[in-house]
């Protein structure tokens, strides 16, 4: 005990939940005053400037897509239709689709964290490819600026899934837009992810060997494996949903042999791997933040540096549980809802490994911790709720109603969201400089999380009662919980308007952080915050292992600041 | 304070050191590096360029199981002549451009514009062929649509057609045959059009002698590339043209 003790002395010594104000300066130069003047962001190729034009974006078209939640949720507030029509209400949650899905969640932790993150996390001064880093963030800039034409033109009503033959005949709304759109952010995600898997292959510092790599970079790899591989697929899709509709092709159409179960098959290809798109990089957002607030190394790190691949590679052979009711062959069925379930063992090592991790580490409450136990808690939830979905008896009585619709809200809103919340508040010092406010931002914390329960725990009720999901109008029987629902989605609404507020106060007003504030490992944590262009001064030797805090209780020389 | 100053003085030298070509990027810590990471690019792009006409092959061979009379007889619409002299062509175009990479690379100028310029050439022929083989099948109505007739196949004898008749159920789903040939091909033809313009844009800078000093990267990436392009079409060409051409029937 006494051993355990005097080893950790210097290290429990170091657990500040602010930084040491008197001696942290702002160093005079860094990325973000490097270059001066619009035109210098706009044609930047730093990855770090171009993490920050995406965390821009991706902020915009999140409480875009948040205000069409608020819609749909008030409409709910009341049994009858009273608010919209039911194809205005179609166009709503429609829209809050598209937007979460391809314009927020998809790009929300890589684009931004993992772009910013990744070549510091590896040594490197950039991604391997800087100038197509930056295109990707056009492409998304044109995929949703067409997303907000078609919402400005009227509208789509297809549902995210653009479901043939319902996107392909029936509707006369702006199907083509939405889905010229998602085909240009896909490539988007396409090239971001081509650029993570070169960086981790290629540009990895002396000394970085693949199990010293911090596991954000594991989930990012294995995420990016999933974008590279899955999303041309969506594209080849919406090529045919809009061939089919501009001539009529018929490959989509029954009446002229076409089969629209083909579209279903391409769609949820990409789709259902995307889900492991969104999540991964969240997953390794957590593992950074709960290894940095017990100040131990992950347990188990080479067990959850594969489950991350392991997720990539079973989510590729999942896509059919999605199709269940929908008059697949049931043998088939029988090996994805089998296959489905193995998907649940990856993600339980992972649950399990940090839980470890927090066993008998110091613990600290800071806010990304916080959020990283809303995630561990959430995730579980929205995870084991998907196990009750792949059973196939299950499924036929649960799919199609609100039970689904909270599972994957778990998942991606109880998971990723936490997961991004948590991560833009741990990595905030280093991005901008400055500290967040501590307490307010707990605040924020405790109200997201206890906003979401209330939103989105009625609904498992709600669908197990047999409320079907996208319908404007409902029996009066389901009221309460309903209204419980819109009332959690306000508390959660003002837990997202909370951090807004207060990291935008930050950056002018905010503790100034000091080069490692969580005295945590990372390589990006030994230089300067915010860093340089460069990013190193020297080329790192990496001569440790990951999450190693003895290393960093020796550690005496760190890279010298720009003050001077 | 002073030893950081020394560092970065350092830091600059060496990548002084290391920037002996102008093509090397800042960011690369050798030529070496800058090379390996911009073919295993190219190689990541491929794979996903893979997936996507893998989309493609997947309805292909779902509705080839489905209505294989359908697909039989409307491949034989296909001049399999014309396919075959494109095939001819785009390995010829394939075949120049390696001899053009290994020009590059011993550093021989005026092969490697040659090699180019026939690459370019044996591309454009099998466009130009391209919309030859179109344009019959715009005249016969065989392009899916509004205007897609599937008179030929009902009652063939009446256009001359050596070929047992379809029934009319049947004889509907050779739009969806037709539909796949021209997104198939179409695909690829968009994929060879990019790739001519680039080869444009090579050809110039080929020119101007900037492969010629062991700065092979745009040359090798875009072989890669074409020869992607190229075994695309290998695939097509059986699968489009010969299906139920082999002697057993």
């Amino acid at each position: 005990m006494s051993t355990a003790n005097s080893q950790s002395a210097p290290i429990s010594h170091t657990i500040l939940s602010l930084p040491d104000q008197s001696t942290a300066r702002m160093p005079k130069r860094s990325y973000l005053n490097n270059e001066d003047g619009l035109l210098s962001w706009l044609l930047t190729g730093d990855h770090k400037r171009i993490a920050i034009l995406y965390l821009i974006s991706i902020t915009f078209f999140f409480f875009i897509g948040g205000a069409f939640a608020g819609l749909i949720r008030l409409e709910l507030l009341t049994p009858q239709p009273d608010l919209v029509s039911a194809d205005t209400y179609n166009k709503f949650f429609t829209m809050h689709g598209i937007i979460m899905v391809f314009l927020f969640l998809v790009p929300s932790v890589p684009a931004t964290l993992g772009n910013f993150l990744i070549p510091i996390m590896l040594g490197a001064k950039d991604l391997a490819f800087p100038k197509i880093n930056l295109l990707s963030w056009y492409l998304y800039l044109i995929g949703g600026t067409l997303t907000l034409a078609a919402l400005v033109l009227g509208g789509v009503d297809t549902g995210w899934t653009f479901t043939t033959p319902l996107s392909t005949h029936y509707l006369n709304t702006h199907v083509l837009t939405a889905a010229t759109a998602i085909f240009i952010a896909g490539f988007s995600s396409i090239f971001t992810g081509l650029n993570f898997i070169v960086t981790i292959h290629r540009m990895r510092c002396p000394g970085m060997t693949w199990f010293r790599m911090p596991l954000f970079v594991w989930s990012h790899y294995a995420a990016s494996l999933l974008m590279v591989l899955g999303t041309p697929v969506l594209a080849i899709a919406l090529v045919l949903v809009a061939l089919e509709r501009i001539a009529g092709i018929g490959v989509f159409d029954p009446a002229k042999g076409g089969d629209p179960l083909l579209f279903q098959h391409l769609f949820w290809f990409y789709s259902h791997p995307a889900v492991y798109i969104m999540i991964l990089p969240g997953m390794g957002v957590i593992s950074e933040v709960i290894s940095t607030f017990s100040r131990k190394r992950v347990f188990g790190y080479t067990a959850v540096a594969f489950s991350s691949v392991a997720i990539a590679l079973f989510g590729f052979f999942v896509w059919e549980h999605h199709m269940f009711i929908m008059g697949v062959s049931n043998y088939s069925a029988l090996v994805f809802s089998l296959l489905t379930m193995l998907v649940a063992v990856p993600s339980a090592i992972k649950i399990f490994n940090w839980t470890f991790t927090l066993q008998k580490g110091s613990i600290t409450f800071e806010t990304p911790m916080l959020y990283a136990f809303g995630f561990m808690g959430l995730f579980t939830i929205g995870g084991l709720t998907g196990v009750f979905l792949g059973s196939l008896g299950m499924d036929i009585h649960l799919t199609e109603t609100y039970f689904i619709v909270a599972h994957f809200h778990f998942v991606m809103v109880g998971g990723m969201l936490m997961a991004f919340l948590a991560g833009v508040h741990f990595w905030w010092p280093k991005m901008t400089g400055r500290m967040y406010p501590e307490s307010l931002s707990k605040l924020a914390a405790v109200t997201t999380f206890i906003g979401f329960n209330l939103t989105f725990l009625p609904q498992f009720i709600l669908g197990y009662l047999g409320m079907p999901r996208r319908y404007h109008a409902y029996p009066p029987e389901f009221q309460v919980l309903n209204v419980l629902s819109t009332a959690g989605a306000t508390v959660l609404g003002i837990g997202y308007m909370l951090p807004l507020l207060y990291l935008g106060w930050s950056l002018k007003y905010g503790a100034i952080a000091g080069n490692n504030p969580w005295q945590a490992t990372g390589l990006e944590w030994q230089i300067q915050s915010p860093p340089i262009t460069p990013n190193f001064i020297e080329t790192p030797i990496m001569d440790h292992e990951a999450y190693d805090y003895e290393w960093l209780a020796n550690q005496t020389k760190h890279e010298v600041t720009t003050v001077g | 304070m002073d030893s950081a100053i020394t560092n970065t003085e350092h830091a600059i030298h060496a990548e002084h050191e290391h920037a002996s070509l102008p093509q090397h990027r800042h960011h690369f810590e050798t030529e070496e590096q800058q090379r390996e990471v911009g073919t295993f690019g190219m190689w990541l792009f491929l794979l996903t360029e893979i997936m996507f006409f893998g989309g493609l092959f997947f309805a292909y061979l779902l509705y080839r199981n489905w209505y294989y009379p359908a697909f039989a007889v409307a491949s034989n619409q296909l001049s399999v002549p014309l396919g075959a002299f494109n095939t001819v062509m785009l390995i010829s175009s394939g075949f120049c451009m390696a001899v053009g990479v290994w020009a590059a690379e011993v550093r021989k100028k005026n092969l490697l514009v040659l090699m180019l310029i026939l690459t370019t050439f044996f591309g454009l022929v099998f466009i130009g062929v391209k919309g030859v083989e179109y344009h019959e099948k715009y005249e016969n109505h065989h392009i899916p649509g509004a205007d897609f007739s599937v008179a030929q196949f009902v009652n063939p004898a009446a256009y001359g057609i050596k070929e047992q008749p379809l029934s009319p159920d049947m004889a509907q789903h050779t739009e969806i045959y037709f539909f796949l040939y021209f997104a198939m091909t179409g695909m690829h033809a968009v994929h060879m059009i990019i790739g001519i313009v680039l080869l444009f844009w090579l050809i110039r800078r080929a020119n101007r002698g900037d492969f010629s000093s062991g700065y092979v990267a745009p040359i090798e990436n875009f072989g890669l590339y074409w020869h992607f392009v190229d075994i695309v079409w290998l695939f097509l060409f059986p699968l489009l043209y010969l299906i139920n051409r082999h002697p057993l029937h």
